[in-house]
């Protein structure tokens, strides 16, 4: 979409022309330039643009004039006003006249961000019709969301169904079926796809801080604090907001989502203005949370407020015909990383993983496949680099450095690259831990 | 010294095993051997007491311009606040299909926004805005796939939320243009 999208930049500084022109050229719009209202409405009287971003001192006609003289050739254009504090009344009058917005020099990336990325929004909702809303969508974006089998086809239905309206969404399943990607597989395909999609992990953080992360604070709201910081529900403004684990918030915190999930709006830590959002929630958890409201330990009506739909994904044990095409995929990527070409999977390696259970799901196989392409022999997948424990018992001819370049891996993966994590459960510092990963030439390949 | 590879060059205090670090990545990301540099021109020219801020512009010019080089690709790494005079501050900038690019990690750092101090964040997030400003000068443009490192960014948390890597369309499309070379 933002590639169809045309802003004509309208400003007698060069470098104001350039940087906006740079800015916007970067993120896919189609972009021109005038120094002057004048070439603006010569422009303009040949060419439609859907933005206009304009300043409102300019030599010979200024920005208001001009606006004026623009809803004559296209009342529909969206004209944002580019000011000076100085110059904030002249702003406002040009509002009155109909300007979309304006904005005052110089500007947070972000506020500019937002701002044109609403514009955007608006024209895209002017364009669309009933038909086109009607009309089967196309998931993009699920690069990710690997296989074939009926139960992943069902989820990825439910997935084109949820994302055309904004329904609070449950995602259930299995640690490592990848909660986390049908998420992203929603947003992306989403109208809230040019807005963040903003992931919290609720079970890693303590009450205190997951208040802090999600509604933010304000300059000076303690030690340290020197400057505002959003809240995670701030940053999903426009966008969704995905909380993981969110089995595990406490009582006190279920009572502040379900304030902030009925109105909307919510107040930084050591504020006292009222925050509004517009965000989509999509939750995930491995728990079952209908028992817990029955047990006591959740909030029924917050239960119901994010059960809007439900979207359950199946264990990986379930769907062994996904195995393959997923098996497919982690070594392109694994192999591609590592600049490396792309190698087979004996079909015994195979067989042994479609008989194998999972517990650990897509996230092990994956695991799984990394490790056996970094300890293998670069040509092929064989059985005995997959780590099942009969193979590891009857590897006796591997040597030394091989079973230790393993374990370290196996830590690694373990601490997600943690270093000080790491280090400290081989019982070694951490400088020892850096000369084994450059003995073996040890990489993660996940950020 | 390799006619296809990319520069970093360091201005300020980077630790060498910092720079080794990142140029590790980066190398891996664009498969392109990579080099560092240490410059020692001095930013006070670069600096404006008005906005008491250091000029993107400017120093991406400078990059621009540095004496002329074998290296496909430079980019300046800097510790200190950039801006450009429509905007408060940037991360980075860089010429799209050109041959250099800015970064900072002054507002990378967590005790900029009261939080703890976090070393191995910071490294992750310096790394992002780099390979996002080297993907430029490579010719891509923002992506909407919330994980890739192409996605924009205007503050450091919406930095958290993608890696440092590029989705596979944005991988195709940095070989294509490579080839292009």
């Amino acid at each position: 979409m933002a590639n169809k999208i045309s802003i004509l930049i309208v400003d007698d500084e060069e470098s104001v022309r350039d940087s906006l022109y740079n800015w916007f050229i970067e993120d896919g719009y189609n972009v021109d330039c005038a120094e002057n209202a004048q070439k603006a409405l010569s422009i303009l009287e040949n060419k439609n643009f859907d933005i206009i971003l304009a300043d409102i001192r300019m030599p010979g006609m200024d920005g208001l004039e001009m606006q004026r003289r623009i809803k004559l050739l296209n009342k529909d254009s969206i004209i944002i006003i580019m000011t000076a504090f100085s110059s904030v009344d002249s702003a406002v009058r040009a509002l009155k006249d109909g300007a979309y917005d304006y904005i005052t020099k110089p500007f947070d990336p972000d506020d500019l961000s937002h701002l044109i990325r609403n514009a955007t929004k608006q024209i895209t909702l002017k364009a669309e019709n009933e038909a086109l809303r009607e009309k089967v969508v196309s998931l993009e974006n699920i690069d990710d969301v690997i296989g074939n089998s009926e139960a992943i086809i069902k989820v990825l239905k439910q997935v084109e169904t949820v994302a055309q309206s904004s329904s609070s969404v449950i995602i259930t399943g299995e640690s490592g079926t990848g909660k986390e990607l049908i998420a992203r597989a929603i947003h992306s395909n989403s109208k809230r796809k040019y807005f963040p999609l903003v992931s919290v992990h609720c079970g890693a953080l303590t009450e205190s801080l997951l208040e802090s992360e999600l509604f933010g604070h304000e300059k000076g709201a303690f030690t340290g604090a020197m400057y505002n910081r959003k809240g995670r529900f701030e940053m999903a403004d426009g966008g969704t907001i995905f909380l993981d684990e969110i089995s595990t918030i406490s009582t006190k915190m279920q009572v502040e989502l379900l304030r902030v999930l009925e109105t909307k709006t919510f107040v930084r830590v050591g504020g006292n203005k009222e925050v509004a959002s517009d965000f989509r929630i999509i939750c995930a958890t491995n728990k079952d949370l209908m028992k817990m409201v029955k047990e006591g330990t959740f909030r029924e009506d917050l239960y119901y407020r994010l059960n809007v739909v439900n979207i359950t994904i199946p264990p990986l044990r379930d769907r062994i015909e996904d195995i393959p095409p997923l098996v497919d995929y982690f070594i392109r990527k694994y192999c591609t990383s590592m600049s490396r070409s792309i190698i087979p999977i004996e079909p015994a390696a195979l067989k042994r993983l479609e008989q194998y259970d999972f517990p650990g799901n897509v996230r092990e196989l994956e695991n799984m496949i990394e490790r056996a392409i970094v300890v293998g022999n670069q040509k092929e997948i064989r059985l005995k680099d997959l780590p099942f424990e009969k193979q590891v018992m009857t590897n006796t001819s591997e040597s030394l450095d091989d079973l230790e370049k393993a374990h370290i891996l196996q830590i690694l993966g373990k601490y997600d690259w943690n270093i000080s994590r790491s280090a400290k459960a081989l019982n070694v510092d951490r400088l020892t831990l850096y000369n084994k990963i450059k003995k073996y030439d040890l990489k993660s390949l996940k950020s | 010294m390799d006619t296809q590879g990319i520069l970093l060059i360091s201005h300020g205090q980077f630790e060498k095993e910092f720079l080794e670090n990142i140029a590790n990545d980066v190398a891996r990301e664009f498969l392109l051997p990579v080099s560092i540099e240490n410059s020692n021109i001095n930013l006070d020219a670069f600096y404006d007491s008005a906005r008491r801020q250091y000029d993107g512009n400017r120093l991406l010019k400078h990059t621009e311009l540095a004496s002329p080089s074998p290296f496909l690709i430079k980019i300046g790494l800097f510790r200190v606040d950039l801006f450009i005079p429509i905007l408060t501050y940037i991360f980075g900038q860089a010429t799209l299909n050109g041959n250099a690019g800015i970064a900072s990690l002054y507002r990378l750092k967590n005790e900029l926004y009261g939080m703890e101090k976090d070393n191995e964040l910071l490294v992750g997030r310096f790394k992002k805005v780099i390979i996002h400003e080297l993907g430029h000068t490579f010719g891509l443009l923002h992506c909407h796939t919330p994980t890739c490192v192409m996605r924009s960014s205007t503050y450091v948390e919406d930095l958290d939320q993608k890696s440092s890597h590029f989705c596979t369309k944005c991988r195709d499309e940095i070989e294509r243009l490579k080839s292009g070379f």
